[in-house]
């Protein structure tokens, strides 16, 4: 029995439909919690080589995204198992979604080359692509370590130790009177033991709080540029860029999809996203590209709200941008360059205070070395700090710390509820070792060690 | 000059705790065994402390037990004291441990080696193996020149070879309690191509009861429920005779402290590594300084002797110093020692040169058992003896080896753990050593076991059929409560529920999913008249079967998720260096370990998840290509 695995099998970035492949033996039970058919199906109910039209959706029902589900059944899959590949409309943002739903519902990440080598083991490669494989395992393992060294260089590695040093005490406690049960040495109490559990998960979420930082320096501050169709939103964009790539028309919606450009803002990567315009459509395409927009604003960092200020700031505009924290959107009155008298800037200031207003025009690439500058003030002014964080920033040691965490809060219950000491231990024992995933330490002795170098015992 | 004395099927060297257990063994499994010691008085001897049994070292002893080994069945007849440890935690750590009679406990077993069929016992000392050129053991050469031709040779010689005796100053060669250690064994070995390492442990002084006070001391009685070790035991010995706890004080430590200078420890005597949970009293009172007292426990060594073993207070301090710090305790201030406590350095057997069958992988028939494989304890040897017996008997009837699975027995953890990873100092079994605790309860190992016992030939008809009875009634128990609906009418199970604050039942429910609930037991369905009555051990069984399900199951899991690397075989004589992609370290290590699986690969240190994945790719690759089948 193997377990289940999943990762996205297209290259991360701008393609226009992104993969994620479960497989493993739960691979259809697990596509199930994800993934809600148009037809209201079970997945595993379905023939081996189907595709299902669908959405994929979250813990609550909310759709996330729509998406082709297709399943193949082992051993005829490209791992010799069960296979299911949500085939999603791609965007990093969402892809990471996805993944992170599947694996919530149960899948692992799968390591580097893993499918490859399941699909080896399976019999479904034949023996020429052996050694490629294992020399693929090879550079993987050699590249993550050293990923993982120059990752683990910061204070991440230290604190990962010391938890793990924390949770090992605590054991010894535990494992010390259960095979020493009449030896003379202060037990922990169930207080106690309690305490000292949910501190160390209570640090465990700090840390897994910092993921945000690490994240914003791996894949960029989410910056989505949003406005009513036509504003300029495009230009802007491509100004920003100085390359042409969003199709930019006078015929409001052209922009169908969110495009997502990568962009060094002073050695801060920004992903800029531009958007299909906020606009009431009857177009069901445009609809779809609309859902994404919210989606996308949902999960951004920084919103940068455009107007075109020949046309002036509506209601609309007004609700849209109060909706938000003043610190996570920037109005930009674009079109500058067409500055009427009767909206002076100050006017358009009043009206949207007390956020930010800046001005620009994308045409005569006015204001945008300032923008720049407004966003670094953003970025920093949010308390993010490059020095002094810990960074979080692997989406592995993240899974693994949050697999740390919920066992410490199972041992906790099981503190709580009064379970015998040797359940609680079971708990604890697999906190550890994910931890020990991330620095890459399971030695079995260690526990062993711990409790003679923690207690007197023996006759 | 030598001559031929006769030939066997099996020859088990030294009848301690191992070399009882392999010869029985191999006698009872039809093999024509020859059992040789150095002294036919010190059979089965406990040169150590008067017990059996604890957490971990119990579980042991009913493991032996389930595949018809001896220990059980000889403390259940010779305890004078019996306690279930650790009730208040977890069944899969309760422990069953027994203060023993020694002499009792070796004269039973001597009767029955004695009265055991194809079960040669003779006293003699053993100065050579005979192994073949091309590298079979084909005997045994002794000291008056008699020759034992055998194709297979357990050696549980214990820690006789090379032993040296050290108190304080004076050291002197001997096996443990004053006997004869065997010097010139170790030499052939060495010779033999077997790589020796060097142990040390101790043991405390004895003291004459009649000195002791035991007003002062906390009287440590047994429980008042007998329990056995052995599955068919049915009646005890009906002894509780009590232990007595005592404390160091702080007069006590100044003692060791001025004496420091005169410990053979601390001046560099002893060579061999000490075991970490047997630390000798001075080596407490060094390493934790600030620890006011250490407890001690005064046992009993038996019924027909004043002699008591003073659990906690090993050393290898002069005598006299000994004799100092023991009459600081209080209740000992008179206290007259018997026996003075020693320092023991053995030689051992590195026991990563054995397979999993416990033998000697470059000497073909040659097996090691006890603690010349580096462990400690009288029920790790068992263990390892009876494993050696059943294998050895195999191999002469042209049987594939039993080889226990770390998810099958603590044995098996044990084994895996000795062949696997070595040791680095006298290897002591723990329950946090087993990681599938869970499933390795000292209540099930009937479950686990005896139809393997019973397989290889040692289980008796006799107690294989008592084994399918429970199983079978087991079995119906559980299939009747999964099918068996109570309602809400069911006026004394209501009556019940209330009584214990439980839940009252809304619609019907499986009795199986009531006996779910903490604060139900079978018992009290027994009580309503929802079941009928079983044995005590039946009844035990389905309250942890159900209660403990979702943990049970949990483990369960696990232990599959493991299965697959564990099954996937390694041919012996796999080439590791011309495996491309794997670390040079594994490379080295797989090649001197030569694990039979991958899932035993996986557990050598130095062997990576990065080696383990290329090691299955390669054996993938060569079975295709219609190698070995791997």
């Amino acid at each position: 029995m193997n377990d289940t695995i999943a990762a996205v099998t297209t290259a991360m970035g701008a393609a226009s439909v992104g993969i994620i492949r479960i497989s493993g033996s739960e691979a259809g039970e697990i596509a199930d919690k994800v993934f809600r058919s148009k037809k209201g199906r079970s997945l595993k109910d379905k023939k081996t080589y189907t595709i299902t039209y669908g959405h994929v959706v979250d813990e609550e029902g909310k759709v996330v995204d729509e998406a082709l589900a297709l399943v193949m059944w082992g051993p005829h899959s490209f791992t010799g198992e069960n296979v299911v590949e949500l085939q999603c409309h791609g965007g990093m943002i969402i892809l990471r979604k996805v993944l992170e739903l599947v694996i919530r519902a149960g899948a692992r990440l799968a390591e580097p080359g893993e499918f490859s080598k399941r699909a080896f083991l399976n019999g479904r490669l034949d023996l020429s692509q052996a050694e490629a494989i294992m020399d693929m395992i090879n550079a993987m393992t050699e590249e993550g370590a050293q990923a993982a060294v120059s990752n683990l260089q910061g204070g991440l590695s230290n604190i990962i130790k010391e938890y793990r040093k924390q949770i090992l005490e605590i054991m010894a406690y535990l494992e010390a009177d259960i095979d020493f049960p009449e030896e003379d040495f202060t037990r922990l109490t169930p207080g106690e033991l309690g305490l000292r559990i949910s501190q160390i998960a209570d640090g465990i979420h700090d840390l897994l709080q910092t993921f945000r930082s690490g994240r914003i320096l791996r894949e960029g501050l989410k910056t989505v540029l949003i406005g009513r169709p036509n504003v300029g939103k495009s230009s802007l964009l491509n100004a920003l860029l100085k390359a042409k790539r969003a199709i930019v028309t006078d015929i409001p919606g052209t922009t169908r999809d969110v495009i997502e450009e990568y962009y060094n803002l002073g050695g801060i990567p920004l992903v800029l996203m531009d958007t299909a315009g906020i606009r009431e459509t009857e177009d069901i395409v445009e609809k779809i590209g609309m859902e994404k927009t919210r989606e996308a604003v949902e999960e951004a960092d920084l919103i940068l709200y455009v107007l075109d200020i020949v046309h002036g700031i509506t209601e609309d505009d007004e609700a849209f941008i109060r909706r938000y924290p003043t610190d996570k959107i920037i109005v930009l009155a674009n079109k500058i360059d067409l500055l009427k008298e009767e909206l002076s800037e100050e006017k358009i200031k009043e009206r949207v205070a007390p956020y930010r207003v800046h001005f620009v025009s994308a045409k005569e690439e006015i204001g945008l070395k300032e923008l720049e500058e407004k966003i670094k003030s953003v970025f920093f002014e949010n308390g993010f700090n490059l020095s002094d964080k810990i960074l979080l920033n692997n989406v592995r040691h993240k899974e693994a710390l949050e697999r740390a965490k919920r066992a410490l809060e199972s041992a906790h219950r099981g503190v709580e509820d009064n379970l015998p000491s040797d359940f609680i231990s079971i708990d604890l024992r697999s906190s550890w070792e994910h931890l020990g995933e991330i620095t890459g330490e399971t030695l079995e002795e260690d526990i062993i060690d711990q409790i003679f170098s923690q207690f007197c015992l023996g006759k | 000059m030598t001559y031929e004395a006769g030939s066997y099927d099996c020859i088990v060297v030294g009848a301690g705790h191992a070399g009882c257990e392999a010869a029985l063994a191999a006698a009872r499994m039809g093999c024509k065994t020859l059992l040789v010691t150095l002294n036919m008085d010190n059979i089965a001897l406990m040169p150590c402390n008067p017990s059996i049994g604890g957490p971990a070292k119990g579980h042991l002893v009913r493991e032996i037990d389930a595949l018809g080994g001896e220990m059980g069945r000889n403390i259940d007849a010779t305890y004078i004291q019996i306690r279930m440890l650790n009730t208040g935690k977890g069944p899969a750590v309760h422990a069953l441990r027994a203060q023993a009679d020694k002499y009792a406990y070796q004269r039973r077993m001597i009767y029955i080696l004695q009265g055991q069929d194809n079960l040669d016992v003779k006293q003699l000392l053993v100065e050579r193996i005979l192994v073949s050129d091309d590298k079979r053991v084909e005997g045994i050469e002794t000291n008056t020149g008699a020759i034992f031709r055998s194709p297979a040779v357990i050696l549980c010689t214990g820690t006789y070879l090379r032993g040296k005796i050290i108190v304080g100053e004076v050291s002197y060669w001997g096996g443990p309690n004053n006997q004869h250690a065997a010097m010139n064994l170790s030499q052939n070995l060495r010779e033999l191509g077997i790589e020796l390492g060097r142990f040390k442990t101790g043991t405390p002084a004895r003291v004459d009861r009649r000195s002791i006070d035991f007003s002062q001391m906390l009287v440590q009685p047994g429980d008042e429920k007998e329990h056995y070790f052995s599955f068919l035991t049915e009646r005890g010995t009906g002894h509780n005779i009590p232990c007595y706890l005592a404390y160091t004080n702080e007069n006590t430590h100044t003692v060791i402290r001025n004496n420091l200078h005169r410990s053979p420890l601390f001046s560099g005597v002893i060579e061999g590594t000490g075991p970490r949970y047997c630390p000798s009293i001075e080596d407490k009172v060094v390493r934790f300084a600030d620890k006011e007292r250490h407890q001690l426990f005064l046992e009993p060594e038996g019924i027909g002797t004043y002699e008591i073993y003073v659990q906690g207070m090993s050393s290898s301090l002069p005598e006299e110093v000994q004799m100092q710090f023991l009459r600081t305790i209080k209740g000992m201030e008179n206290v007259e020692m018997m026996r003075t406590g020693y320092a023991i350095e053995y030689d051992y057997v590195v026991p990563t040169q054995l397979g999993l069958s416990l033998e000697m992988k470059h000497i073909s028939g040659l097996f090691c058992a006890g603690q010349i494989n580096g462990t400690s304890g009288y029920e790790e040897a068992a263990a390892q003896g009876l494993m050696a017996g059943i294998n050895a008997a195999l191999k002469v009837k042209g049987r594939s080896p039993l080889i226990l699975k770390r998810s099958d027995a603590y044995i098996g953890v044990l084994v895996d753990d000795l062949v696997t990873k070595g040791t680095n100092e006298p290897y002591r079994m723990l329950t946090s050593r087993a990681e599938y605790r869970l499933i390795l309860r000292q209540d099930n190992a009937d479950l686990r076991l005896t139809e393997k016992g019973w397989e290889v030939g040692l289980v008796t008809a006799e107690r294989y059929a008592r084994f399918k009875q429970k199983k079978e009634q087991l079995e119906a128990e559980m299939k009747r409560l999964k099918e068996t609906i109570v309602t809400p009418s069911h006026q004394e199970l209501a009556k019940l529920l209330e009584e214990r604050d439980s839940t009252p039942l809304r619609q019907g429910i499986y009795l199986y999913d009531l006996l779910k609930r903490t604060e139900i037991t079978y018992q009290d369905l027994i009580n309503v008249g929802l079941a009928a009555e079983l044995p005590e051990d039946i009844k035990e069984q389905i309250d942890i079967q159900i209660k403990y399900e979702g943990y049970i199951a949990k483990q369960m899991s696990q232990v599959e998720r493991f299965e697959k690397l564990e099954n996937r075989v390694i041919p012996p004589d796999l080439d590791y260096y011309g495996i491309q992609g794997l670390s040079n370290e594994a490379k080295q290590k797989l090649a001197s370990i030569r694990p039979t699986s991958v899932g035993q690969a996986s557990r050598i240190s130095g062997v990576s998840p990065a080696d383990v994945s290329v090691l299955l790719i390669y054996l993938e690759q060569r079975r295709r290509q219609g190698g070995i089948d791997a």
